[in-house]
């Protein structure tokens, strides 16, 4: 009797436990979808912001987050791949090589993302960039200052675990007779790794891309000194251009904005669109995730 | 030169330091169907991965001794495993058919080899799929998934893929072990129609497939080869008494 | 019967068979390449940590130099910043006299490296201090809230999805909380900075509005997931004999849960909250919208704070190339990556190395 009692208490705390963490999101959803509906429309999401950002819509930030995260993909999809590849088919576990990088794909995973940014700021910007524009614009001001590039490359380095991860996945869910029926073919290890091992892991790739570009997406920190701008009265037009972002929107507009409370409205909405794209990004990577696993089973 | 296609002598392997097979030496002829018997755990599939060298692909594993394929040792530091796996085929217990098309599953061996004009590619496909005895049965669906197929199918798309390659030599691992006594009875009818163009080495647990589908019967057990010798022999007077204590099932 | 067709004859034969022979070793420079290729890039990672250990410390490094020599590596700073610009002539001019003036202003006052472990965090002023100890006692603080808060509930929360849910309600649970993992910080700041501190104010009745503990709450819902997850993770690796054999001899769920999962997956956990912890600590977002950003030293929390990487986040924007600031906030840098680095190594090699121990001595 007093057994179940205990028993019944431990698992009803555990549970409200759950229910709290569901509450909060919920109510962080339910809270963001009541405050920013009602500024959601079509000119919200066509329009470049107006008189001082307190009115007009967020089209800019929408195209600058849009390039970023595809320029971001465009160099972490690659790396993390052959990475993924590397530490799938070709790594002996033991060797020393092996688990070096392991260990350096953890610990860009847990780095603190400002760090990325610091990082952006003095390599990508402080050397790469201020070393090429003394090289080709023969020392005037281009590479060496915050672009999209800059914003973009150190951005690919913040999600590079994250695709790496994914695909090692999806790697690792490919039975093993499939490359034993290639290589017993005759096929090389690198035929079977592009024949077999690489179509076999398209819904990873899949995912990991999908899960990168939603982080990469929502993260701000690595690209306010980096890229992003609070305000352009243009789009970005060259990899040398500065960029707005939804993130970067909502933290300028929260805190720095000269009217906070009448440009509420314009918080909530744009809060709204960055969490509606990287929640629904979570929901189809989470949901192909959970595939694969279920197919490896 | 001698009519053996493949000569072995002294093979030992271990698996770190588990000794799992124990100085095997034996000749297998060509364009014959040897069968290699045991209780599981014998060292006889092991054995079988010993001569296409896919052994290789697991750690900690060592290997003594010397496999001859056409005189030549395979285990020579110079030997193209790549090369040597094409004219060594092997088919698997489970059949493993690549989720493509029947058509591009056979095709993957010869673009692998740089085969890549479709007039080519297509006969290559109808013949291997007719050595195979399944182009009857799978001519109207060549692009369709190869994995939609039946069990049985499957295991002849297997086949044939590994015919496609060209291969002298097959070995089989346990091809019907997965299948019903219909797909069996189709896989061993396929067997007896292979051997006259290929070498055939087949293992199972099935002593009736083995009297049924073989020329020569080796048993092997806990890695030790007892005994090699034709197949009728074995089954009707074999020289030791574990064979005979094994083939009546006494163990194993 | 079935009429065998023999094998390939001909030319593709002869093609096929020549390139099986197999007694001399190919030289296959696809495959070379690509294994050397993928070698590279894969060492790439080790490269970026490398490099970022090398390019935050670089910047942090003349803050000590400033101290045996008080001008001189200021004024090769601005070279490097300006380095070979002829046409910026004006410029450097310009950033020198800053520059040196701001170092006669150092010169009167405190040098900087002593200055930082002042009281006082006013690196924009006539007499800039770089007192590091607010911002550390407001990192602190941040933390152990947002820790106290996220750990015990994530725990909790992990127990109960892995010992006491139906499997069926535990595949709806499980994603919805990792979907938390998936809320940009800018949103949970948001949230933290709209909606969360009017309500724990109105709650509370604490004076000012955003402080250490709306931070450490909004901080503890972004390290949630993570907590929650590996804890999850280290609960269900439990081998299932050892769940069976304690059910078996009549344990309750509960018994089975807290007197054999529970201390089986306590290193789990605690690289899960190490982790988590990792996490909190260098969070930036959260921190600069919800925890007021003053740096002042107080044991209250609900008093404003301004946290380590809060300060670089709100600074950096705004600080001239090797400046004296400029170098600070890297310096600040640097100390959170040493400490997250030293965290995941922790994790990572402590604690894995006790689980697996653990399950080895036991199988």
């Amino acid at each position: 009797m007093n057994r179940n009692i205990k028993d019944t208490i431990v698992e009803s705390i555990t549970g409200i436990c759950v229910l709290v963490i569901i509450f909060i999101i919920v109510s962080i959803l339910a809270i963001t979808i009541i405050g920013g509906w009602p500024n959601l429309n079509w000119a919200f999401l066509s329009e470049f912001p107006k008189e001082g950002m307190t009115k007009g819509g967020i089209f800019p930030a929408i195209v600058g987050t849009a390039i970023m995260t595809i320029i971001m993909a465009i160099a972490a999809v690659p790396f993390g791949v052959i990475t993924a590849i590397y530490l799938a088919e070709y790594a002996n576990e033991k060797s020393v090589l092996a688990k070096t990088i392991r260990f350096a794909v953890k610990t860009l995973a847990v780095v603190p993302s400002i760090i990325f940014g610091l990082f952006g700021l003095g390599f990508f910007i402080g050397f790469i960039g201020k070393n090429m524009d003394s090289l080709f614009s023969g020392g005037e001001l281009r590479w060496g200052q915050p672009n999209i590039l800059w914003a973009s490359l150190t951005m690919a380095l913040l999600t590079l675990p994250v695709v790496i991860v994914s695909v090692e996945e999806a790697i690792r869910t490919i039975p093993r007779d499939m490359r034993e029926a290639s290589l017993a073919l005759g096929a090389t290890k690198w035929q079977t790794i592009r024949k077999v091992v690489i179509p076999g892991s398209i819904s990873g790739i899949l995912t990991g891309t999908i899960l990168a570009v939603s982080r990469g997406a929502g993260e701000v920190a690595p690209i306010l000194f980096t890229g992003a701008v609070y305000f352009s009265s243009h789009l970005p037009h060259s990899l040398s251009d500065q960029f707005m972002s939804l993130g970067y929107h909502i933290y300028i507009m929260s805190t720095q904005s000269s009217n906070v409370d009448a440009t509420q409205p314009i918080q909530f909405a744009t809060t709204l669109v960055l969490l509606l794209l990287t929640f629904s990004l979570n929901a189809v990577a989470v949901t192909l995730r959970y595939r694969i696993r279920k197919k490896a089973k | 030169m001698d009519d053996y296609k493949v000569k072995v002598k002294d093979l030992s392997l271990r698996y770190g330091t588990n000794l799992a097979l124990k100085n095997i030496s034996m000749d297998i002829p060509e364009k014959k169907v040897t069968a290699f018997i045991g209780p599981s755990g014998c060292g006889k599939s092991t054995f079988l991965r010993t001569l296409n060298r896919m052994n290789d692909l697991i750690d900690n594993v060592t290997i003594e001794g010397e496999v001859y394929i056409d005189n030549i040792n395979i285990y020579d530091k110079n030997i193209d495993v790549v090369n040597l796996r094409k004219k060594v085929g092997m088919i698997f217990q489970k059949s493993n058919p690549f989720a493509k098309s029947v058509y591009d599953n056979i095709a993957f061996g010869p673009r692998i080899n740089g085969i890549s004009q479709k007039s080519v590619l297509d006969e290559i496909v109808e013949r291997s799929l007719k050595q195979a005895a399944i182009w009857d049965e799978v001519k109207d669906r060549l692009f369709h998934s190869a994995l939609s197929l039946s069990g049985g199918q499957q295991q002849r798309i297997c086949i044939a893929r590994s015919l496609a390659v060209n291969p002298e030599i097959i070995l089989m691992d346990e091809p019907a072990s997965a299948l019903d006594p219909i797909s069996t009875a189709k896989i061993e009818e396929l067997i007896h129609e292979l051997k006259k163009e290929y070498t055939i080495i087949i293992v199972t647990h099935n002593m009736q497939q083995a009297a049924r589908t073989s020329d020569l019967t080796a048993l092997f057990y806990l890695g030790d080869l007892i005994e090699m010798n034709r197949t009728e022999i074995i089954f009707s007077n074999p020289a030791k008494k574990q064979t005979e204590d094994y083939i009546s099932g006494r163990f194993g | 019967m079935y009429k065998v067709p023999g094998r390939i004859k001909n030319k593709n034969k002869e093609t096929l068979q020549q390139m099986a022979s197999f007694n001399k070793k190919k030289f296959r420079f696809s495959d070379w390449l690509a294994e050397k290729v993928i070698k590279a890039v894969a060492f790439l990672s080790i490269a970026v940590v490398i490099l970022i250990f090398i390019f935050v410390f670089r910047e942090a490094f003349p803050i000590f130099k400033m101290d045996s020599k008080s001008a001189a590596p200021t004024e090769t700073l601005v070279q490097e910043s300006y380095g070979g610009a002829e046409t910026e002539n004006s410029k450097v001019k310009t950033v020198d006299n800053k520059i040196a003036s701001s170092n006669k202003k150092q010169t009167s006052s405190d040098k900087p490296s002593t200055s930082l472990f002042s009281n006082t965090w006013m690196p924009v002023s006539d007499n800039p201090r770089y007192g590091l100890w607010p911002l550390f006692l407001g990192t602190l603080k941040v933390t152990l809230i947002a820790l106290l808060f996220a750990a015990p509930i994530s725990i909790l929360a992990a127990i109960y999805t892995a010992m006491f849910a139906k499997p069926r309600i535990r595949e709806i649970i499980k994603p919805v909380i990792e979907l938390l993992a998936g809320f940009p910080s800018v949103v949970i700041g948001f949230f933290a900075l709209m909606v969360m501190a009017t309500v724990l104010q109105n709650i509370f009745g604490y004076a000012s509005r955003l402080n250490a503990f709306v931070g450490g709450i909004a901080m503890g819902l972004a390290a949630i997931p993570i907590i929650y997850t590996l804890t999850e993770d280290a609960l269900t690796a439990i081998p299932k004999t050892f769940i069976e054999a304690s059910l078996g001899l009549g344990a309750s769920r509960r018994q089975t849960a807290f007197y054999v999962i529970l201390p089986a997956a306590v290193p789990g956990i605690f690289a899960a909250v190490v982790l988590g912890l990792g996490r909190i600590f260098g969070e930036t977002m959260i921190a600069l919208m919800a925890t007021g950003n003053a740096a002042m030293i107080s044991m209250n929390p609900f008093d404003s704070v301004r946290t380590l990487s809060a300060t670089i986040g709100a600074e950096m924007a705004e600080v001239v190339f090797g400046d004296t600031h400029y170098n600070v906030l890297f310096l600040i840098g640097s100390l959170l990556f040493i400490f997250t680095f030293a965290l995941n190594a922790v994790a990572e090699f402590y604690f894995k190395n006790v689980v697996i121990r653990k399950y080895q001595s036991k199988k």
